[in-house]
């Protein structure tokens, strides 16, 4: 299968490319790991053709936000597991964060990273903290990091919370023309909270993470960004006045690029009681009573439903760049505790593509703007002129997928390591069913 | 009617016609404390045990006796015992205890939701005694009874619950009990103590001054101040606190004339609430106390004497 000059023809595909602006029936040559060919007929000989009669190629996802917790948390997740879980998931590339154990934070362990990568069915591209051990205080060595490999820097997890180490980290990364990933939240004002401030915690007496914590730092962020003049991405916006201060930011021409994650987009506040609250389209999905799941607690938490809707319109106006996973695993009996015990985060990678069909069955995004979303744009953020779209000479990393292909999410069929995800019985429409890494089939249903 | 319940939770999910009855069937057992002898065999051979995470006296006490005028076999488990400090899980800890096949679990724990995760978990009754700032059901219904021992308990009655709303397990298990029976709730808090979204609770009216909550009302219900909470930047001073929300006799003069004064205990005399207050005869808080054991042997008697196999 990887011998080289391998050849693969697909016959009428329906190719959704946003890089290329195309959205037609077409058919595609890869070859050599690349593509070599979009036209609406190619006859020339291919060692294997694929008749996709009309099943949907995308470029392949490409996900700015995992954490694949090698080194360090190997039985939550391996950076073998985790890619395993991208490419079923539609995922050819995912940049890694830096809170592993030890940080990736010097280029030894960014080495490690791309080293233990390598046998890994999908491109591993690591992200190095902003601070050493990212603890805030001084700067990793950037350049060091930059020639080992890495794509952006971030203390997700944590925010920066010195503003001068902030501002210098800026200055520094557009050096080399790297993004800074910014979890932003200010830590006084998060305190002790395990939900949204909100109803849920207002009724539950659980203690409330205002969405004021999240916008406060957002807001220096982008002053920061806009001060110095350099590129910042916001992760995981999940705020109506995150929205706000992004999109203000961008009409007065900020650079300014934020992400947005597939639970927000899906999940509000209300979840985190009853996880059947939602209208879903299986309705054999039994209201179900009272628990609190653990599966719903991730950082930024679940927000209201006027932030989930501030946050759909945001990612259908382009306010918001991409979409991503924060694909965070836990080991099962990490959330099998008290709700404010359990750790926050929740995995994605095998569920997000799948969110984003339903986001264009709910009319939120064409597919085309999906596929912006999900590949072009993250590509464009980083950097990676390689891929991202499906150009001839680019990288041929794909997606196939059957958009009415129903499937439930079950956990226990994950390649993750971690089941904690609560998308568990959602009934979809639509999956992936074979991803494309360098002209490879990496994955098949 | 029957209690259909395995366990006992919260009020939050109660109807109406369940907390009447439970109110009802609490009525009958007062008369078992006054008798000589202070027994009953409706749970003989029955086994309680009260899992305590989090230090209490007069709750697990109450549950104590509330157990054994019933005659089941009470045992006390607290977590300074248990293995619960050397780090064993919740789940864990309650899958050793229900290996030894109790009847009811009567549960204590620092975080919302603990007594219910218990009560997913094993085949024995659970009733939240507290988790958290969540529910606190059996406080909640003992205050009602209270309350129905002088005032009729419908839409007439208005009630002012005031103090440490954010943190109270009592205030909210009140809330959904008094809401549930269509009594007005009034809610009175110092505003960093009053948790944001509170106000789009269906029955609920948030008050800002005192005075105002005070205006008229029919039962006062003071909440205890953790002075332990001080160093949260919540209010500048018990001083302050007193000075602002406290019940003297003065602002007790602003309720109805035959308003009752209510207060889940231990008080902090002279902070909330004024000795002059809560021992005066508008005061029914050693009553609150008395009717917990009768509830209490209601809701272990309806869990357990039913047989919830």
């Amino acid at each position: 299968m990887s011998k080289k000059n391998y050849s693969l023809l697909l016959k009428n595909a329906r190719l959704i490319d946003a890089g290329q602006n195309l959205d037609k029936q077409v058919d595609i040559l890869l070859g050599d790991g690349k593509v070599v060919e979009v036209a609406d007929v190619i006859s020339s000989a291919a060692e294997q053709v694929l008749d996709l009669d009309g099943a949907w190629v995308m470029p392949g996802a490409i996900d700015l936000h995992v954490h694949l917790r090698e080194p360090g948390f190997e039985y939550k997740e391996t950076i073998l597991s985790g890619a395993q879980a991208a490419v079923a998931g539609g995922f050819t590339s995912i940049a890694c964060m830096a809170n592993t154990n030890p940080v990736n934070d010097s280029a030894a362990i960014t080495r490690f990273i791309l080293e233990q990568a390598r046998l890994a069915p999908a491109k591993v591209l690591p992200i190095a903290a902003i601070s050493k051990g990212m603890a805030g205080d001084e700067l990793v060595e950037m350049g060091d990091l930059v020639d080992a490999g890495v794509v952006a820097f971030s203390d997700d997890g944590k925010t920066v919370a010195n503003s001068k180490l902030l501002r210098h980290a800026l200055e520094y990364a557009s050096l080399f023309n790297k993004p800074l990933l910014c979890h932003c939240q200010d830590n006084a004002l998060f305190a002790n909270g395990v939900v949204h401030e909100g109803l849920v915690s207002a009724a539950h007496g659980l203690a409330g993470i205002p969405s004021l914590a999240e916008d406060v730092d957002i807001s220096r962020t982008i002053m920061l960004a806009e001060y110095l003049n350099t590129k910042v991405h916001i992760c995981h916006l999940s705020t109506k006045t995150g929205v706000y201060l992004v999109r203000s930011a961008k009409a007065r021409g900020v650079k300014v690029t934020a992400e947005v994650t597939p639970h927000h987009l899906f999940l509000d506040e209300r979840a985190v009681v009853d996880l059947a609250y939602r209208e879903s389209l299986d309705e054999s999905l039994k209201p179900a009573k009272l628990c609190y799941n653990t599966a719903t607690k991730m950082s930024p938490p679940l927000r209201s439903v006027d932030d989930v809707v501030a946050l759909r319109a945001a990612l259908a106006d382009g306010t918001i760049d991409v979409i991503a996973t924060d694909h965070a695993p836990h080991e099962a009996t990490e959330k099998a505790v008290e709700y404010e015990l359990a750790p926050f985060g929740v995995v994605g990678l095998e569920t997000a593509v799948a969110l984003g069909l339903r986001l264009i069955q709910e009319k939120v995004l064409t597919p085309l703007e999906l596929a912006a979303r999900l590949s072009s744009t993250p590509a464009a953020i980083l950097g990676l002129n390689d891929r991202g779209t499906l150009a001839p000479g680019l990288a041929a990393d794909l997606m196939i997928v059957d958009p009415e292909l129903m499937w439930t999410v079950d956990p226990e069929k994950f390649y993750s390591k971690a089941r904690n995800t609560p998308f568990s019985g959602w009934q979809m429409r639509g999956r992936v069913v074979k991803t494309i890494v360098d002209g490879k089939i990496v994955f098949n249903l | 009617m029957r209690f259909e319940r395995k366990d006992l939770l919260g009020t939050r999910d109660l109807s109406a016609a369940e907390i009447r009855y439970l109110l009802e069937s609490a009525e009958s057992f007062k008369e078992i404390s006054e008798r000589p002898l202070k027994k009953v065999p409706a749970l003989r051979g029955k086994t309680v045990i009260n899992l305590f995470f989090e230090p209490s006296t007069r709750t697990r006490t109450s549950f104590e006796i509330a157990a054994k005028r019933l005659s089941a076999d009470a045992v006390n488990m607290s977590a300074s015992t248990s293995s619960v400090v050397k780090g064993e899980s919740l789940i864990d800890t309650v899958d050793n205890i229900q290996a030894m096949a109790p009847d009811i679990i009567v549960v204590r724990h620092k975080f919302v939701g603990a007594a219910h995760m218990i009560a997913e978990r094993v085949g024995a009754s659970v009733v939240n005694a507290g988790d958290g700032a969540n529910e606190h059901p059996t406080q909640a219904l003992l205050d009602l009874l209270t309350m129905s021992e002088h005032k009729t308990l419908g839409p007439d009655l208005t009630v002012a619950i005031i103090g440490d709303i954010a943190h109270s397990r009592v205030a909210r298990s009140n809330i959904w009990a008094l809401t549930a029976l269509g009594i007005t709730v009034r809610v009175c808090a110092p505003p960093t103590m009053l948790p944001r979204g509170l106000d789009e609770i269906p029955g609920v009216v948030v008050c800002k001054r005192v005075e105002e909550a005070l205006a008229g009302v029919d039962v006062v219900m003071m909440l205890r101040i953790q002075l332990e909470r001080q160093d949260r930047l919540l209010f500048p001073s018990i001083r302050d606190y007193a000075r602002v929300f406290g019940l003297n006799r003065q602002r007790l003069d602003l309720a109805a004339p035959d308003a009752i004064v209510m207060h889940p205990g231990p008080m902090n005399r002279g902070v909330e609430i004024t000795s002059e207050v809560a021992d005066s005869d508008r005061a029914v808080i050693l009553n609150q106390v008395t009717n917990g054991v009768a509830l209490r042997m209601a809701v272990l008697f309806l869990l357990g004497g039913q047989g919830h196999e």
